[in-house]
């Protein structure tokens, strides 16, 4: 142990957490009211998340993904969920773990994989990488890099949408470990005050990069337990269930287009890997993967579907069609153009180019 | 002809810009129903509603990220940071954020956004409150940055700085608020980033913005026997360089002032990029007057910390003496 005391609020000393596990009962979601044709097209967006992210894990292991790659596999359910529940000119705000959440508004496979690769035909030109996925036109308004900037980014795209009157919604997706950070408070409270719709949903995977959140964080759930100080209600969901993330989406959703302004969602979820890249992720209690990878969303809805009568071939089915998208995805963005040297020079300026103007 | 304070050529030019566009909307600490504790944005709030000039909680960093939000969907924000040590917090979405979004979006977002910052000392103010941060953004890629000197460039500046498409910091001279001058509202100003011969001489050049143009005037009209010229520098990125170089070419020396400490400041640039355009013509190294590289000191050293018109004329005696 080292010489850190037990944090006040906490409920266990520092490095010395018990492994956090999911749910007992799988079949608890089974009756929520989510309509068959939209649990199929979720099922659909699930398996393009996962295979989609265990791809981008091939590539990146076989050198063809420049960069890094934060994956979000375990944790499609949120994505899934929330995009699903999105109006099409709804705003989206993701981190650099954000691919499943550009994926799910949208967005085709094949750019988005270009630009994981750095190609030209990458959805910003190769320029953008993994971690900034951007796209206006399917209301993706970036992903960001830097813990917590996007939430208050996001309170300024609700708040266009305010001004206009135009009903649209932010929704934002951040990590728990964001919540530890600055501009989170500072987000919820403009947030607040503004009475902006944006809904906040905190993806909590339980570890902030390398660390068990709870090591460093003075409440127990990072987000949900501080909704009110911002006046906001405090809302757990499982984040590993794509109907209760659907459903939690909706009623957010509803809440800011109605103006009754933001609201704060805990996801609680796991990432089946590490933090980044290669990284194995011993750092997690002994039982604890295991015990996750038996609640894996994935899995979990194909069950459900499975136990309310959708038959093991239109399933196979799906799964075979989004295979076939994700080789045609892999071919057009390793046969993609490589950039032009020319392009780092671009946009700088809002004329397009990086010159001193004289 | 109107004559107006630099903070009051401030108020019209953000008025002329909230009146010519809707989505022109101006947010900051204190600047709604105070007006901003240099009353530069008095009076907007009473009279384009809360809802464009918005008092926001003491967030800094809130409040830029929020003005890119807005960017993003069309709208042109004005921030106001209430004093230039302020800017800190908000750096991090400054740099991060703001100078690099069009970038790496390919274009595909713009964010034209202004932040106001008023800078620099000689207020009789304290660290924090007295500071010229220039260097941290001129070095950040991406970033326009400017800095007005006077109530008639004050009152075009921003309303240029407004339309235009790029993220600005703009920089406020606080010691010279209250400088009032004769200002031609009809008038088109020089064009945003172009530098401004102030002066004119043939023995010297000094550059010189925000404040200090001030002083550098003061300290050519005080020189007897030198014909001193002076360069309000006005775009510090990008820069009208070639202005600055025709001039240093044609007086052979050439002196730089900023309110920042030397080291690694601004005029480290101003400097290393003259002697490469103009270093056959150099009578002499080009020289920097500036503060010391020391925080900014309490209100009674401050006399002592920043560049007056003794020290810069001892610099000019200086490149006369090589």
């Amino acid at each position: 142990m080292t010489g850190r005391m037990s944090l006040p609020l906490a409920t266990h000393a520092y490095g010395d957490h018990p492994p956090t596990m999911p749910p007992a009962d799988p079949a608890r979601g089974d009756a929520a009211a989510v309509d068959p044709a939209t649990r199929l097209a979720m099922y659909r967006m699930l398996q393009r998340t996962r295979q989609f992210e265990k791809r981008a894990y091939d590539l990146f292991m076989r050198r063809l993904v420049k960069g890094t790659t934060h994956l979000s596999l375990g944790m499609e359910a949120v994505a899934t969920g929330f995009g699903t529940a999105m109006r099409a000119d709804d705003y989206t705000f993701a981190t650099y773990r954000g691919h499943a959440h550009t994926l799910a508004r949208g967005v085709p496979m094949t750019p988005i994989l270009a630009e994981l690769l750095g190609r030209a035909n990458g959805l910003l030109g190769g320029k953008g990488g993994s971690m900034h996925l951007t796209s206006v036109a399917h209301g993706v308004m970036g992903s960001y890099a830097i813990i917590g900037a996007h939430l208050t980014i996001a309170n300024g795209a609700a708040w266009s949408a305010q001004y206009r009157g135009s009903g649209q919604v932010a929704v934002c997706f951040f990590g728990d470990g964001t919540t530890n950070i600055g501009a989170f408070h500072e987000a919820l409270n403009y947030a607040s005050i503004f009475r902006l719709p944006v809904v906040f949903v905190c993806e909590n995977n339980l570890y902030m990069e390398y660390t068990a959140i709870g090591d460093v964080t003075a409440v127990p759930r990072p987000a949900a337990d501080r909704a009110a100080a911002y006046r906001l209600e405090p809302q757990v969901i499982d984040g590993n269930d794509a109907d209760a993330c659907y459903l939690a989406a909706l009623d957010a959703l509803e809440r800011a287009r109605s103006g009754g302004g933001p609201s704060l969602v805990e996801a609680v979820t796991y990432r089946h890997g590490g933090h980044s890249r290669a990284d194995p992720g011993k750092y997690r209690p002994p039982g604890e993967i295991e015990a996750w990878l038996g609640y894996d969303p994935v899995t979990l809805y194909r069950d459900r579907l499975l136990r309310l009568g959708v038959e093991d071939a239109v399933l196979g089915g799906v799964e075979r069609e989004v295979a076939a998208e994700v080789e045609q995805a892999t071919r057009e963005a390793i046969d993609g153009p490589l950039p032009s040297p020319d392009s780092a020079l671009t946009q700088l300026w809002a004329d397009g180019g990086s010159q001193w103007r004289n | 002809m109107t004559t107006l304070t630099l903070a009051k050529a401030l108020n019209e030019g953000l008025r002329r810009s909230m009146e010519a566009d809707s989505k022109v909307l101006v947010m900051g600490e204190d600047v709604g129903k105070l007006g901003g504790v240099f009353r530069v944005t008095d009076g907007l709030q009473k009279d384009f509603g809360e809802d464009r000039v918005i008092d926001t909680p003491l967030a800094e960093s809130g409040i830029i990220g929020t003005a890119i939000g807005l960017a993003l969907r069309g709208y042109r924000p004005v921030c106001e940071i209430q004093f230039d040590g302020f800017v800190f917090p908000a750096a991090d979405q400054i740099i991060t954020q703001l100078a690099k979004m069009p970038l790496r979006s390919l274009g595909h977002v713009k964010l034209p956004v202004v932040i106001r910052i008023p800078c620099g000392g000689g207020i009789g103010a304290v660290e924090h409150h007295s500071e010229s941060p220039e260097a941290y953004f001129t070095h950040t890629a991406g970033l326009r940055v400017v800095a007005c000197s006077n109530p008639a460039d004050a009152y075009s500046m921003i309303q240029d700085a407004v339309r235009i498409d790029d993220p600005i910091i703009f920089f406020e001279p606080k010691r010279r608020y209250w400088d009032k001058a004769e200002v031609d509202l009809s008038a088109p100003g020089l064009p945003l980033d172009r530098a401004r011969v102030v002066r004119q001489g043939d023995d010297v050049t000094l550059l010189a913005y925000g404040p200090m143009v001030k002083t550098c005037l003061e300290a050519a009209a005080a020189e007897e026997g030198r014909s001193i010229e002076v360069i309000d520098v006005r775009s510090l990125n990008p820069l009208d360089s070639g202005v600055l170089a025709e001039s240093v070419r044609r007086t052979g020396r050439c002196v730089v002032v900023h309110e920042a400490p030397v080291f690694n400041g601004y005029g480290a640039e101003l400097a290393a990029r003259l002697t490469e355009m103009c270093f056959y013509h150099l009578e002499a190294p080009i020289l920097r007057v500036g503060g010391f590289s020391t925080p900014y000191p309490p209100s009674r050293l401050e006399d002592h910390y920043l560049p007056d018109l003794d020290r810069v004329l001892d610099a000019v005696d200086r490149v006369f003496a090589y």
